[in-house]
């Protein structure tokens, strides 16, 4: 174990996260909690009529996993399909991320993920797949 | 006061505290969540296995009677511990969580409490001081009220006497905050709530273990701990009731061991403290906590909080100089138990706990079970550390150190 977590490009996300703030004209809001620590996430959408993911942006406050992950997530979905964005799973996350981390962390990883598919009607609230 | 124990002796009692963990010497200061145990304890419940093992109550062979003994024998030295009246006035519990929540059903949900009555809470207490009140309103309508938190961590007592009116049927109060360390007056408040003719119930899980407790002082009629929390094993706790307070309850768990008789469709229940004692205890475990109790009453009780309090003050004084540390709960280490939470400036909790795991420092963040008392000072989240017997005020420079990391990881 080390601090391999708090790489640069990972502190760098969560110091200044992309596509962070409110969104007008959002066609889809979602948000949701990880309990475990804390993090509360908020994802607003833009979804065309093509089903393309137009624009995003997220709010709330969390841990440095959870922060630099939203940030990523929301630079990679922008422009994909929801079918797509619907698909994003631990690897894809692990793959933008690369950095090992502890069981405790994917959740927080993987917060966003999940607020992003309850945004696009899939899963449910306060489940989060890790 | 007996003599100070040999501190540096009694660290070598705990053979986990041994190990390293990354490679670094481990740092427990978590045991506000769970104490780690001495060996004289582990021994304990190993023996018993091995020598004793019997349904306690029932069996009338000689194993069995000397099993009841040494179960009973556990209860005599928790009541002598805490200075019960009777050993028959300590129920044994799988934990405070479920010690309060046998009350919240035996004397709420089942018990003469309605719409009209009212229960006085606090915003500090840990979530199992809250949500068994709430089964409690969900099912009886009754009104629960709340005693806020000063900005130093200290209740709001102006706030207490407004609060208690004359349908007030119960006070449920911590003893101690697992998140701020501060020390409650049981004894004043007590003595207020029967003025009024309520009920006094006490949560001691941060209390029992660290200091002299000694319920016909505190002049409360409930009070709940854990045995995990004061060296012993987990899956053991504590109710003690006042015998009156206990003899009108009903119990929550029907089954073996608690019936006077049993009819189909019908059961009488057997006295306190069987009648909340159904299906078969938790003996091993309870045994290891007598055995816990004798370690605890070696070291003295007077003891122990003076180690803590130095430990707390020390803790207090070295974080409080760190830039960009905000700590929380009272400054004054009379005033508080062996807890302290901070946070640090610009960093989540949960990344402060993981880089200080790095270093072999065990702490808590999150929330610690204590979601209204983080809303009253609007912070998601605090990171806590928690001394007990085993600790050093090297271990608090060690922690300081890891905050120093922390905040060049996020310079």
């Amino acid at each position: 174990m080390s601090l391999d977590a708090y790489q640069a490009h990972i502190l760098e996300h969560y110091k200044r996260p992309r596509n962070f703030g409110a969104l007008e004209d959002a066609t889809a809001t979602a948000r949701d909690v990880n309990t475990v620590c804390g993090d509360d996430i908020t994802i607003h959408l833009r979804v065309a009529e093509d089903g393309t993911i137009g624009d995003i942006r997220f709010q709330g406050r969390g841990c440095t996993i959870a922060t630099a992950s939203a940030s990523m997530l929301t630079e990679a979905v922008k422009g994909m399909g929801a079918d797509e964005a619907l698909r994003i799973d631990r690897p894809f996350m692990e793959e933008r991320l690369r950095v090992p981390l502890k069981d405790s962390q994917k959740k927080c990883m993987m917060l966003s993920t999940h607020v992003l598919h309850l945004a696009l009607g899939k899963g449910e609230k306060g489940k989060i797949e890790a | 006061m007996g003599p100070n124990p040999d501190w540096a002796a009694v660290r070598a009692d705990f053979p986990l505290l041994q190990r390293t963990v990354h490679g670094k010497p481990l740092t427990f200061l978590d045991s506000a969540a769970t104490s780690q145990k001495p060996r004289q304890v582990i021994e304990a419940v190993d023996t018993y296995f091995r020598h004793y093992n019997a349904n306690v109550h029932r069996a009338l062979y000689e194993l069995g009677e000397e099993a009841t003994r040494l179960y009973e024998g556990a209860r005599e030295k928790i009541a002598a511990f805490i200075h019960a009246k009777a050993p028959e006035e300590v129920v044994f519990t799988r934990g405070t969580t479920e010690a309060i929540n046998t009350v919240a059903y035996g004397w709420g949900v089942k018990g003469k409490i309605g719409p009209a009555d009212e229960i006085v809470g606090t915003v500090m207490e840990h979530h199992s001081n809250h949500v068994p009140w709430h089964f409690v309103k969900d099912l009886k309508g009754t009104t629960l009220k709340y005693v806020d938190v000063e900005d130093d961590g200290t209740l709001k007592m102006s706030d207490y006497d407004t609060l208690l009116t004359r349908n007030t049927r119960l006070v449920a109060v911590t003893q101690c905050s697992n998140v701020l360390g501060t020390i409650n007056d049981i004894r004043e408040i007590a003595r207020r709530a029967h003025e009024v003719g309520a009920l006094c119930l006490v949560d001691a899980a941060q209390s029992v273990p660290h200091m002299p407790v000694d319920v016909q002082a505190l002049g409360c009629d409930l009070l709940a701990f854990s045995g995990h929390k004061m060296l012993g094993p987990t899956g053991t706790g504590v109710l003690w009731g006042r015998k009156e307070v206990l003899d009108a309850m009903e119990p929550l768990h029907g089954g073996g061991e608690m019936i006077r008789e049993v009819h189909l469709g019908s059961a009488k229940w057997g006295d306190v403290p069987a009648k909340f004692e159904g299906g078969t205890p938790n003996m091993a475990g309870v045994v290891g906590l007598g055995t816990a109790v004798d370690y605890l009453t070696a070291l003295g009780m007077e003891n122990v909080r003076r180690h803590e309090r130095e430990l707390t003050a020390y803790a207090l004084e070295v974080l409080g100089k760190l830039p960009g540390v905000r700590l929380f709960g009272p400054l004054d280490a009379d005033r508080r138990g062996g807890v302290v939470s901070f946070d640090i400036e610009g960093v989540h909790p949960h990344d402060v706990a993981s880089i200080l795991d790095v270093e072999g420092l065990c702490v808590r963040s999150g929330q610690h079970c204590a979601q209204p008392l983080h809303d009253r000072f609007q912070v998601p989240a605090t990171t806590r550390a928690s001394f007990y017997v085993y600790n050093t005020t090297e271990e608090i420079d060690r922690l300081a150190a890891g905050i120093r990391k922390v905040q060049q990881v996020f310079a």
